[in-house]
């Protein structure tokens, strides 16, 4: 029962965290494991007990789940047992070959780049980590990376269309790094650079938020042909609190900035601005990472082997009219525009991907 | 989307003003005649895109694109106001009915396509207007006569995204970026003219994406605000931090153009790309 002072390190921490509203249902969890513990132990059979709190529990995490808020979903996509880039990489990728450097100034660890294969082909995986205990986390700084990090992708993306591998960028970040080194080795021009190469090149592209995806600093490694977030994760603008900070002038009120923003994908899918949500588990990927990552991955799968049927002329007229649709928000009450109307907003039907259809787990 | 800078605002009110940079007293009309510079100290006071236009732009040669476009309001954002009445006031009290105008004219005589964005609403932010109407001027510039391209001008000035239209603001970075890109490819002259202030994602997309880059003196320029920075590493910053000179040592200006200067220095810039 006691616990050795040394293994308590920060993935014990993160092992007991429990976010408020999950509260009961960590309980209903612990007491399921107590009985099983005492089940084993004693050799009674506990077996009706534990399957009605099993059906409780199963009951409370549907609600939960099934009605989080924007902030509570926030608070699932950064919880600290979710899965992170590196555990993708393990469940879901095999062979995966590291690529170092930007060729300009280091290497960034808040990005991971390399070659590997997933879902039956050979990719080039690009993926933010935010790191898992205290010694990764500082090395990766806490996912929030400096301009050679999108530099590096730029340059792995740039190697993988070269040779008509396809790309599979994986976001997970809080936001590009605001420091002051940042700002010196040139962070708003490393992003918009990327933004406008990547929007051309010959190969496929396709992007998964797996956790959160913060302002620029996610956008900079998500131009993609398909997009897709997942079920708890979120993409957005900027952070809840920063907005916050900004509107309500305090950082507290990131509840209410979350629900103004209408944060988590749901909203995002119906605005048409990703293409797919990727269902997570019953009570969220950290419940259950092996599902949420075979999720992804059948995702992945799915939408590359649509993608690489399209010649790469088609492929990429299709990804700037997707870029380009945005420009659907926007209306002319006297409508005697003189200018052509953007393709985007003339053929929304068109701009449009073919969806691919929703991912089950 | 970042703080506006503290101290480069605009001409304050009355006959007389202090400058807020040298605290010289200056008559208005004097400070108007020389650009929205003070004579005293040459600090450069922001200026409204439709003043901008006409200090760029050879006499009555303007044409406006996309005058009408509106912002849909996507999110159906409330803050404390709700985005819809905060569209109104500024609507209102600008004249403009978005933060930037883009259209056809000519500098020196030779004919560009142009965008001017604007302080006066909602700090320059970019949602889905602004990021149509530079994605539509530069398609302007890449079909150009018909068979040439025609410059890109761009003179930005902006918080960044504007957080109202939640994701639909953020896609306009990647949006407008796109349309660069082609027009890049397409071997057309894109000049950018960063001025006070150009930050986040709008320094983060089509600011920072031009073929020569010239900024005004004092322009705060960057990615993150310059509070969040000192938030993040809890120190003070250096001084003339993310300020065009700074930027322009750091490698990622071309030029620190006077305001005076910036229409010969674009006609220049245009003669030298045989453009």
């Amino acid at each position: 029962m006691s616990t050795q002072p040394s293994t308590t390190g920060p993935a014990g921490h993160a092992h007991s965290f429990v976010l408020e509203f999950e509260k009961p249902i960590a309980k209903m969890e612990q007491e399921i494991q107590r009985l099983e513990a005492s089940q084993a132990e004693s050799g009674r059979d506990y077996a009706e007990i534990i399957a009605s709190i099993r059906d409780q529990l199963d009951k409370a995490l549907r609600e939960a789940y099934g009605n989080l808020t924007p902030w509570e979903n926030v608070q699932v996509a950064r919880h600290p047992r979710r899965p992170l880039l590196r555990d993708y990489l393990q469940m879901i990728t095999q062979d995966f070959c590291e690529l170092h450097g930007d060729r300009l100034y280091g290497d960034d660890k808040a990005i991971i780049c390399g070659f590997a294969r997933m879902a039956g082909q050979r990719v080039m995986l690009i993926g933010q980590h935010k790191g898992r205990d205290t010694r990764e986390k500082i090395e990766a700084n806490f996912g929030c990376a400096h301009p050679e990090g999108y530099r590096k992708a730029l340059q792995k993306m740039k190697l993988a269309a070269k040779f008509q591998v396809p790309i599979v960028c994986l976001i997970d970040t809080p936001g590009a790094y605001p420091g002051v080194e940042s700002e010196e080795r040139g962070i708003a021009t490393a992003i918009a650079v990327n933004l406008m190469e990547i929007s051309l090149l010959p190969t496929p592209i396709v992007a998964v938020v797996i956790g959160e995806g913060g302002s620029g600093g996610a956008l900079g490694i998500c131009v993609a042909d398909q997009v897709a977030v997942m079920e708890h994760a979120y993409y957005s603008v900027i952070s809840p609190e920063g907005c916050a900070a900004i509107l309500w002038k305090s950082g507290e009120h990131a509840a209410k900035a979350a629900n103004a923003l209408r944060l988590g994908p749901r909203h995002l899918k119906e605005l048409g601005l990703i293409d797919s949500i990727i269902e997570e588990p019953l009570g969220g990927a950290h419940r259950d990472p092996k599902a949420a990552a075979a999720n992804v991955e059948r995702w992945i799968g799915r939408s590359l082997r649509d993608l690489r049927r399209l010649k790469t002329e088609t492929l990429l007229k299709r990804r700037y009219e997707r870029l380009r649709m945005s420009g659907k928000f926007c209306t002319t009450p006297s409508q005697t525009v003189e200018t052509k109307p953007a393709k985007g907003r003339s053929r929304r039907g068109a701009a449009e991907p073919k969806a691919v259809s929703g991912v089950r787990s | 989307m970042a703080e506006p800078a503290r101290k480069n605002v605009e001409v304050p009110e009355g006959l007389w003003i202090r400058c807020t940079d040298c605290s010289a007293m200056v008559y208005r009309r004097i400070l108007e005649e020389e650009l929205n510079i003070c004579p005293e100290c040459d600090h450069h006071y922001r200026i409204n895109a439709r003043k901008r236009i006409e200090q760029l732009n050879d006499a009555g040669t303007f044409e406006e694109f996309l005058p009408d476009l509106e912002s849909t309001d996507p999110l159906e954002f409330h803050d404390r106001v709700s985005y819809k009445d905060r569209l109104e006031k500024v609507k209102a009290a600008s004249g403009e009915p978005d933060a930037i105008v883009v259209g056809k004219g000519f500098i020196k005589g030779r004919q560009v396509i142009m965008g001017v964005m604007n302080p006066d609403f909602i700090m320059g932010s970019m949602g889905a207007v602004v990021g149509e109407k530079v994605a539509a001027a530069t398609e302007r510039a890449l079909e150009g006569t018909g068979k040439e391209t025609l410059p890109l001008v761009m003179v930005t000035c902006s918080g960044g995204a504007r957080m109202m239209e939640g994701m639909v603001s953020l896609a306009q970075m990647a949006k407008t970026s796109a349309a660069i890109a082609r027009f890049h490819e397409a071997g057309g002259l894109y000049i950018v003219v960063l001025t006070d202030p150009t930050t986040a994602g709008v320094a983060a997309s089509f600011a920072f994406l031009g073929d020569v880059t010239l900024a005004e003196p004092g322009a705060l320029i960057g990615f993150a605000g310059p509070r969040v920075i000192a938030n993040t590493i809890k120190a003070v910053l250096p001084e003339g931090f993310q300020r065009s000179e700074f930027m322009l040592e750091h490698g990622f200006v071309d030029r620190i153009v006077h305001r005076r200067d910036l229409r010969s220095e674009i006609a220049r810039i245009i003669d030298y790309c045989n453009k």
